[in-house]
């Protein structure tokens, strides 16, 4: 590991921390996508490329856009509401930053002895093939589970129009 | 040393995501928020997958395991945002607490 994983994984968890602690659903939602933007990066860098696309091109495109369209659904807070909402939110939210600095502490000083059997590139199948032809039935459930999502959306807005 | 020295450098920052993630989940009243918290913990697991691949070699297989995780998060977070927009429309409100006390 070195400076920039690490630098990448801080950029990382400040992000997150504004995510949760941010009282616009906009900003949390742009933050999300920012996570998954660095969270591909590290993913390159630890030698997954190709899924470090999907989680950029997926997670970092797809589901923010998802999220914004259905902020952009709602309708906002009145000024005196939206107000009381950030202060109830630093009542609530408080702890976090707190708690956060106290876990990474503690695990930083608690280094426990890990036995690692492996550390070394295997050279097995290549990704293609392992997608393609060994795990082929992740790709039937997969199917199934894009089909189940399509149909449990087209019944949920037929009911929402018929109502 | 050094592989180890890695592992738990990662197991820390992918804990702390969690407990972030986490903490969103348990303290927030919006619906959207609990699913942003609900997404964060999947970038975790994400990372450690990913983590798991690079110490133990298996490139392969981890990469094919997280495309099938954000392919079902993917499925997952749109019917929860149908159903998030279903609930809006039929309370007026994203507060979890408003249909909370709606089922009481």
């Amino acid at each position: 590991m070195n400076n920039i994983d690490l630098f990448l994984l801080l950029v990382m968890i400040i992000m997150v921390l504004g995510t949760v602690m941010t009282s616009g659903l906009l900003r949390a939602a742009l933050g999300l996508a920012v996570v998954s933007a660095v969270l591909s990066a590290l993913m390159y860098r630890i030698g997954s490329p190709i899924a470090a696309v999907y989680e950029l091109s997926v997670c970092a495109g797809l589901i923010p856009v998802i999220f914004i369209t259905v902020i952009s659904l709602t309708k906002p807070l009145k000024k005196d509401e939206e107000k009381q909402e950030s202060i109830d939110k630093i009542h609530r939210f408080w702890p976090l930053p707190v708690l956060i600095v106290l876990i990474g502490a503690g695990m930083f000083l608690y280094k426990p002895v890990i036995e690692l059997k492996q550390f070394m590139t295997v050279y097995g199948p290549d990704v293609k093939e392992m997608v393609w032809s060994i795990r082929q039935t992740d790709l039937i459930g997969q199917i199934a589970i894009l089909l189940a999502g399509a149909f449990a959306i087209l019944i949920l807005f037929k009911e929402m129009r018929s109502k | 040393m050094i592989d180890q020295q890695i592992m738990w450098t990662y197991m820390i920052f992918v804990t702390l995501i969690i407990v972030s993630g986490l903490y969103c989940v348990i303290m927030t009243h919006n619906l959207m928020k609990l699913m942003i918290g609900l997404e964060l913990m999947i970038k975790a697991v994400t990372l450690l997958l990913a983590v798991a691949g690079y110490l133990s070699g298996h490139i392969a297989l981890v990469q094919s395991l997280i495309i099938t995780v954000i392919v079902i998060e993917v499925v997952v977070m749109t019917v929860a945002v149908g159903v998030v927009l279903g609930i809006y429309f039929y309370t007026g409100s994203l507060d979890a607490m408003l249909i909370r006390r709606s089922k009481e």
